[in-house]
């Protein structure tokens, strides 16, 4: 990672308008952003709406393409593209999972998943495209089964959070399901028997060296052998796995904590990003973008991380999601409570 | 008067008087005023209490010396004191406080609320509650909620 050493700043590409109240989510179209073809990204707001942005090639810069509007009731609270890109789903407050279809352009609502009691707060999708997951304030989890003709059918109900479900999120390679809660624990969730038998395999808690308070939001490293998560308690934590064990298929394979990044955020961090080539990003409430990178001096204690690069007042106000984009550049996007969108570049210094 | 409250009897305090805010030194119509503790107090002391027709200053349940500001880096907690220890109203008062704060203060201010240390039963519970702006998004898209809430914000507009 001899790329990442020396210095870097973080350059303003882009501030994006249009949602008219708080943006809570973003997610890059997976498919776009290599052979040509332009970057594109949803965000999605307490406006009610899904918003698609793409790039225009010549000018480098992003244009609304459409509004996704009169199908939630309320806030929609995040949102997912299928691996393929061709899908997308959206999670909101008015208990349903939208999945939306683009078709020439126009984003057409194929499927309304409604059993959530009330909130639905956040859904992934598995590496094939297979399986959809979506969580809520109503403490549960459920796995969806993507059929032919856009059809969703629930496989699992997972009950074991005892508070509401803030996020969910696939392995990138594996079918095993974390998500992560405001009961302070994350939860790892696998298919033992082959047959739609999903049960909990591991609580990620305090007695784990786990959060003491919400956690927000996780992401994965590039191989999949670690996890980052954020939390309300102001502190980052990386866990790590057996990589051989998980990649043989052995989804139960333990998750330990190697490291806890504190005293860098000073108010709850909504959101991290773990980028291709290992740069970790986080946005929080203290209005605040940092970066991080594991720090290549040995250690007894294991891998440490430091600091890479901080961006105070990023925005003007809470930062409530970071994505780095697919594609060649170190292109992040942020979403804020001030209502705008940041695309940002992490260059070097030289 | 039939009791299905809470505190069906609560105790009165007298209000403060209403000081008027102290003339800028400097004659600079564009001086910048800092926000202090006493604007706050104005912002949120004529709050009705959701189950009592008196107002949160005379019920005790925020006071002056609650508040705690920090201007210069747009900071604000107000801690909050609920009439009885099983207060069920404990969150419905906080969400008052926050929303009136969002609506009084500028978007650059970070609010916390907390209740009182030791002034209620499940006080980690409100307080994480009060403090998740997701839950308190979510509580603002209730219309019964926001009818109470606007119901009790209503005197402090005055």
């Amino acid at each position: 990672m001899a790329t990442l050493e020396g210095g870097f700043q973080l350059r303003e590409v882009q501030r994006l308008e249009g949602h008219t109240d708080r943006v809570w989510g973003l997610a890059w179209n997976p498919a776009t952003g290599n052979a040509g073809i332009p970057l594109v990204f949803a965000s999605c707001s307490g406006d009610t709406t899904v918003r698609i942005w793409e790039q225009n090639l010549s000018s480098g810069l992003w244009d609304c393409k459409a509004v996704l509007e009169e199908t939630h009731t309320r806030t929609v609270r995040s949102c997912a593209w299928s691996p393929s890109g061709k899908l997308l789903a959206s999670a909101s407050f008015d208990a349903t999972t939208a999945v939306w279809e683009n078709v020439g352009g126009d984003f057409e609502c194929v499927s309304t998943l409604e059993g959530h009691e009330n909130e639905v707060k956040s859904l992934s999708w598995n590496a094939s495209g297979s399986l959809l997951a979506t969580c809520g304030r109503d403490k549960s989890v459920w796995i969806w089964e993507v059929l032919p003709g856009n059809e969703f059918e629930c496989v699992s109900v997972l009950q074991g959070h005892t508070q509401d479900v803030k996020m969910v999120q696939w392995h990138p390679t594996r079918d095993v399901l974390f998500s992560c809660s405001y009961d302070n624990n994350i939860k790892v969730w696998a298919d033992e028997g082959d047959s739609d038998d999903w049960q909990c395999v591991q609580t990620l808690g305090e007695p784990n060296n786990g959060h003491t308070s919400t956690v927000w939001a996780l992401s994965f490293n590039a191989k999949g052998d670690k996890m980052v998560t954020s939390s309300d308690d102001l502190t980052l934590k990386i866990w790590e796995t057996d990589n051989i064990r998980m990649q043989s298929g052995d989804g139960t394979a333990p998750w330990s904590h190697v490291s806890t990044l504190s005293g860098y955020h000073d108010r709850t961090i909504f959101s991290v990003h773990w980028s291709r080539e290992g740069i970790i990003a986080s946005g929080a409430a203290d209005d605040a973008i940092r970066f991080f990178v594991e720090n290549n001096e040995s250690s007894v204690d294991g891998p440490s991380y430091k600091l890479l690069l901080k961006e105070e007042k990023a925005h003007d106000m809470d930062i409530n999601s970071v994505q780095w984009s697919p594609g060649e550049k170190r292109l992040l996007a942020s979403a804020s409570d001030d209502g705008t969108i940041k695309i940002w570049e992490l260059v070097s210094r030289s | 008067m039939v009791s299905g409250l809470i505190n069906a009897n609560p105790i009165l305090y007298e209000k403060k008087e209403r000081r008027a805010r102290s003339a800028p030194s400097v004659a600079d119509e564009y001086a910048v005023e800092p926000i202090d503790q006493q604007e706050i107090f104005d912002h949120i002391r004529d709050i009705k209490d959701p189950e009592h027709p008196y107002s949160l200053e005379e019920l005790k349940v925020i006071t002056e010396d609650a508040i705690e500001v920090d201007d210069q880096h747009s900071y604000v907690r107000v801690t909050f004191t609920p009439t009885v220890e099983h207060c069920s109203m404990a969150t419905i008062i906080g969400l008052c406080l926050r929303v009136k704060l969002m609506r009084s203060l500028p978007s650059r201010y970070k609010v916390d609320i907390k209740v009182a240390p030791g002034s209620h039963a499940t006080e980690a519970a409100v307080n994480k509650q009060l403090n998740d702006k997701e839950r308190v998004a979510a509580a603002l898209e209730n219309p019964n909620l926001v009818d109470m809430v606007d119901e009790c914000l209503a005197p402090s507009f005055n």
